[in-house]
């Protein structure tokens, strides 16, 4: 400590004696010394200790010679409850101060996440909308280098047109090409794959703004073995719902 | 080769023979006739290319001019025009400058060299200082050709491009006022970042680095004649559209887009015009022309399945392109008002064309004997448009395909699956000095820059 600070305490010791001093009753016999003041006590206690989310607890205390009682910083009486509902775990503080000194208690609370709730038992599994859509429109396949219909693409579409309509269904036709031609060349022919089922569908009687073409030439295929089984699996159009 | 059967007749049969036959009688001079149009002369001048020497110890010289040196090298190997006098045939002492030329010892057997470069490299605080010369050994008083100084940062980087720099120096002043194309980018189609993304490198495969981050699927890159903007196809959600990269900016900027899909888009030399391919007329695919910021698209041609259009470099006045109008596809040639639509290819699968830059050859991939059951082979080949002659570029099997030339004509990179899967190569037009440019990931649909 420096030599002012030190110098000041000197000062106020000095005073704080002379106050003292001075409060003193003057030349009379010494009263009796004051009864030391009552132990200041404080209890906190939290119900239940631990909660979910969105649910409450009561906090409920009691304190003894304590004229100044707050709970984490706010008044309340020397004793009582009061309802909580932290969103997450949290240690309450009662503070309570007396003549004789101050007393802290703690409670607290634990918060566990929302338990999912049972879930209600599934109703009989319908048919989606996709999962017909998957069983009605299924792909149809090409030849090599070749756009047009063959017979069992032209029947599939035929019956695919009927669900279509009957469901006001929206279609995105995607044409694809095998891996043996060239990039740019196979998304041409893919686009003339998906035009071909396009203008069958709309001979079956679809209304051309119910259908959408997009070709993925070679760029998204099914499978990637140098054979002729996977090359016809990639000669397809495919179907896709649009919602 | 698995024979499967073929839907031609007998009399196609022959005629295919006889093609074969006329084409490989042909061959001789169709190959001297292309030779000059590629500017592949027959005067080569005999060059000696001695590493540059050490100008001083410092830790990071040496490895630097060991870059410096090996670029060096392959820059003026790769060019095409010069009769690179062997190592062995080097005298012992090299000249790191002028003073300490012995021109006879070069001019002389066994080197016999008529040109000869030299120089010395040294880094010095922090800054990596090359002089380099060029000079005519075989006439007498051995005159200088060239005198270069560089100055850069010292980093492999640095020393990479100037040698380069130099080099270009070199083919300029030697190889018939054509520039060089050491500096040049090849932009291309890679698959290692998860997807199809364009990514760019230099000519000779140094600094591959990814340009797009498209998240989806980009395809056949276009740089454009300035280097500033690159063109290529990307899916979006629901469709292809034609997208521009501002190499400038970093970022896509935009270019209008369409209700049908977009592929394969081609700038004019002039960097005014840019072709494509869209469907946003008929539902098939169609060649469209629209000004370089993608306006006034106007339709060209009316086939089925017409993609991959390529201009004309020299005149901007006729469009090649692919089109499956009679079956498989073919090479097609138009005025680019779309008018005079002339064939030029009749058989097989025929596809890529790629124009050269003086205008007189179409690069493309070729499958000869195409059908169902035939693992199709394709090679490069190169037309001589005027006379129609063909000669074949690579002969070793597997799917060689995306031909595109180098600016000086003499080069062309394709992508090959000869390794096993798709990758970037290059090789001269004559066939010779093959190199295989990338090996991770799948690598596709090469684009030489314009300069």
């Amino acid at each position: 400590m420096n030599k002012s600070k030190s110098n000041r305490i000197v000062v106020l010791g000095v005073l704080a004696f002379l106050m003292v001093a001075s409060g003193c009753k003057k030349k009379q016999p010494a009263p009796p010394p004051p009864p030391p003041p009552k132990a200041v006590s404080a209890t906190l206690s939290a119900n239940p200790t631990s909660i979910e989310a969105g649910q409450s607890a009561t906090l409920t205390w009691s304190t003894e010679n304590a004229t100044d009682v707050a709970l984490d910083g706010n008044k309340v009486d020397p004793s009582g409850s009061q309802t909580v509902s932290p969103t997450q775990t949290t240690t309450y503080h009662l503070t309570a101060k007396g003549a004789a000194g101050t007393q802290e208690a703690t409670a607290q609370v634990s918060v566990t996440p929302k338990a999912t709730p049972t879930p209600t038992p599934a109703p009989t599994p319908t048919v989606t909308d996709d999962q017909l859509f998957a069983q009605m429109v299924k792909d149809i396949y090409f030849d090599y280098d070749k756009a047009d219909l063959r017979p069992d693409a032209q029947q599939a579409l035929a019956q695919a047109a009927q669900v279509i309509k009957q469901k006001g269904w929206k279609v995105q036709i995607e044409g694809n090409c095998d891996d043996r031609g060239s990039t740019e060349y196979n998304l041409a022919l893919g686009e003339r794959r998906a035009d071909s089922a396009k203008q069958a569908l709309i001979r079956d009687g679809i209304s051309a703004d119910v259908l959408k073409t997009i070709s993925y030439g070679k760029e998204k295929p099914q499978c990637t073995d140098q054979n002729e089984d996977c090359w016809q699996k990639n000669r397809r159009d495919h179907f896709s719902l649009l919602h | 080769m698995v024979k499967e059967k073929r839907n031609g007749t007998g009399k196609s049969s022959l005629l295919l023979l006889g093609f074969m036959l006329l084409g490989s009688f042909l061959s001789a001079a169709a190959q001297d006739r292309i030779k000059i149009e590629l500017n592949m002369g027959q005067e080569r001048p005999r060059l000696a290319v001695p590493d540059f020497k050490a100008a001083n110890g410092d830790p990071q010289t040496a490895p630097l001019n060991t870059v410096f040196n090996q670029v060096l090298w392959n820059d003026l190997d790769n060019a095409g025009i010069f009769d690179m006098v062997a190592k062995s045939f080097y005298p012992s002492q090299t000249p790191g400058q002028p003073a300490e030329l012995q021109a006879k010892a070069w001019g002389d057997p066994p080197p016999n060299a008529g040109v000869l470069t030299f120089g010395s490299l040294g880094v010095n605080n922090g800054k990596v200082d090359v002089q380099g010369w060029l000079y005519d050994v075989k006439n007498p008083g051995a005159p200088q050709i060239l005198g270069k100084q560089y100055k850069e940062d010292a980093t492999p980087d640095m020393a990479r491009m100037i040698a380069h720099r130099f080099a270009d120096e070199i083919i300029a002043r030697l190889g018939s006022g054509i520039a060089g194309i050491a500096e040049s980018q090849i932009y291309f189609v890679s698959t290692r970042s998860g997807n199809k993304e364009i990514w760019s490198m230099d000519y000779d495969g140094a600094n591959q680095k990814q340009i797009t981050k498209l998240g989806s699927i980009a395809l056949s890159p276009r740089i454009s004649p300035d280097g500033s903007r690159l063109a290529f196809s990307g899916l979006t959600r629901d469709s292809w559209q034609i997208m521009m990269y501002s190499l400038e900016l970093g970022r896509t900027v935009a270019f209008p887009r369409n209700a049908g899909d977009n592929f394969s888009p081609a700038w004019a030399s002039d960097g005014t015009k840019i072709a494509f391919a869209s469907t946003i007329h008929s539902g098939l695919s169609e060649i469209f022309v629209a000004d370089a910021n993608g306006a006034g698209a106007r339709r060209l041609s009316t086939g089925k399945g017409d993609v991959s259009p390529v201009f004309n470099p020299k005149t901007n006045g006729q469009i090649a392109w692919v089109s499956g109008r009679t079956g498989l596809p073919q090479i097609y040639v138009m005025d680019a008002d779309g008018s005079n639509v002339q064939k030029m290819t009749d058989q097989g699968y025929a596809v890529s064309p790629a124009w050269s830059p003086n205008g007189l050859l179409l690069a493309f991939a070729w499958v000869r004997n195409y059908g169902p059951g035939v693992l199709g082979g394709s090679d490069i080949y190169l037309m001589d448009i005027a006379s129609r002659q063909i000669i074949q570029l690579t002969h070793d099997g597997g799917r060689n395909d995306f031909p595109s030339w180098s600016p000086d004509g003499r080069h062309i990179v394709f992508q090959s699956n000869r390794t096993g899967n798709e990758q970037i190569w290059s090789v001269l037009a004559d066939g010779t000095h093959l190199q295989q440019l990338t090996r991770q990931g799948r690598n596709s649909q090469p684009n030489w820059s314009f300069k």
